[in-house]
């Protein structure tokens, strides 16, 4: 099947991530499930972690399979889940 | 006959009169040319576009392509571009006409041009050639596998389209669309629905639905790519561009 979905999550999150020119922080992210840039398939789960602020404007792409995709969501809530809350509550940036 | 071509970036007008950038293609051993706004695709203006208004030029024909993600993101790599517009919910309808106005004023003021425009989209892009069609004096109009130009989009999409079926009458020149049969979004009965709103507004149009072919049939670089879909295609397409922009 091939089709073009449009389709995306939105999100904003406070975060840094390392760029093509260095790490910067970064401000929302999107979540969807189309045709990939570089990943060799029809369609893709594709995240982008943006910062859209036009003075810093920066980006960092992945592009995974859906197996791939739940494999990494599964273990991003096993990570969070296995720390005591008062250590999560340590990620909240200066 | 391959012509000779040269190929630059250039600054154009846009909507509102926004300077941004375009990337031209024009053939440089004919004494007159009709001429073509290429769309790029929801993935931006990228390599494998260029190289599609490269092959116009090649083919005799002078092609503009406007980087229509220039205002969010002047110098960023394409990639990087489309996934901030596709973050900020895509390109409005109407700045995306008032940028395709300003390539066909740039390509008409050509000095080798027959004063003859037209247009070609992929992807998102078919939608957008349809809808500058529906909007601007274009002499031929060429829709890629666009979805959208009929069936409302989920109100979950973000991204701003609506289905612009309901402008067919204000299209003045042909019409070519090229669709592949496993394609979803446009699907073969959306197509279908596209051509008895074309017949009934008494427009010329061609559709071709490829076999074997889903969306994106033309990407070369792309898994989706079909070599007989897009041989075919690629000859409806010059074909068409001879009998309506000469």
């Amino acid at each position: 099947m091939s089709m073009c979905t449009y389709q995306t999550q939105t999100l904003q999150v406070n975060a840094s991530a390392k760029t093509a020119q260095g790490w910067a922080p970064m401000t929302d992210a999107s979540v969807y499930f189309d045709h990939p840039v570089h990943f060799m398939a029809d369609h893709a789960l594709i995240i982008d972690v943006l910062n859209t602020d036009e003075r810093s404007r920066a980006r960092v792409g992945l592009e995974m399979d859906a197996t791939s995709a739940r494999a990494l969501a599964e273990a991003i809530l096993r990570a969070l889940e296995s720390v005591p809350p008062a250590l999560r509550d340590e990620s909240f940036a200066h | 006959m391959i012509h000779n071509l040269r190929a630059d970036t250039v600054t154009i007008r846009g909507h509102g009169d926004d300077e941004i950038e375009a990337y031209l293609a024009v053939p440089t051993d004919v004494a007159s040319h009709g001429s073509i706004v290429v769309i790029h695709h929801l993935p931006g203006y990228d390599e494998t576009t260029k190289e599609i208004t490269r092959r116009f030029a090649a083919h005799g024909y002078a092609a503009l392509m406007p980087n229509l993600y220039h205002r969010e993101a002047p110098g960023a790599d394409s990639d990087d571009a489309a996934a901030l517009v596709r973050n900020s919910g895509g390109v409005p309808d109407e700045r995306l006409v008032g940028d395709v106005a300003g390539a066909m004023t740039y390509l008409k003021a050509l000095p080798a041009s027959n004063g003859k425009v037209a247009s070609i989209g992929y992807c998102s892009g078919g939608r957008q050639s349809f809808l500058s069609g529906c909007r601007l004096p274009l002499d031929g109009v060429i829709d890629c596998y666009g979805a959208f130009v009929v069936g409302t989009a989920p109100e979950t999409f973000p991204i701003r389209v609506t289905p612009v079926v309901d402008e067919v009458a204000g299209i003045s020149g042909e019409i070519l669309g090229l669709f592949g049969a496993e394609d979803k979004f446009p699907s073969p009965e959306q197509n279908d629905e596209l051509a008895e709103a074309l017949r009934a507004a008494q427009k010329t149009f061609t559709f071709r639905t490829y076999e074997n072919a889903g969306h994106a049939f033309f990407a070369s670089n792309r898994p989706s790519y079909r070599v007989e879909a897009a041989n075919e295609g690629w000859q409806e397409i010059f074909e068409f561009l001879k009998r309506t922009v000469g």
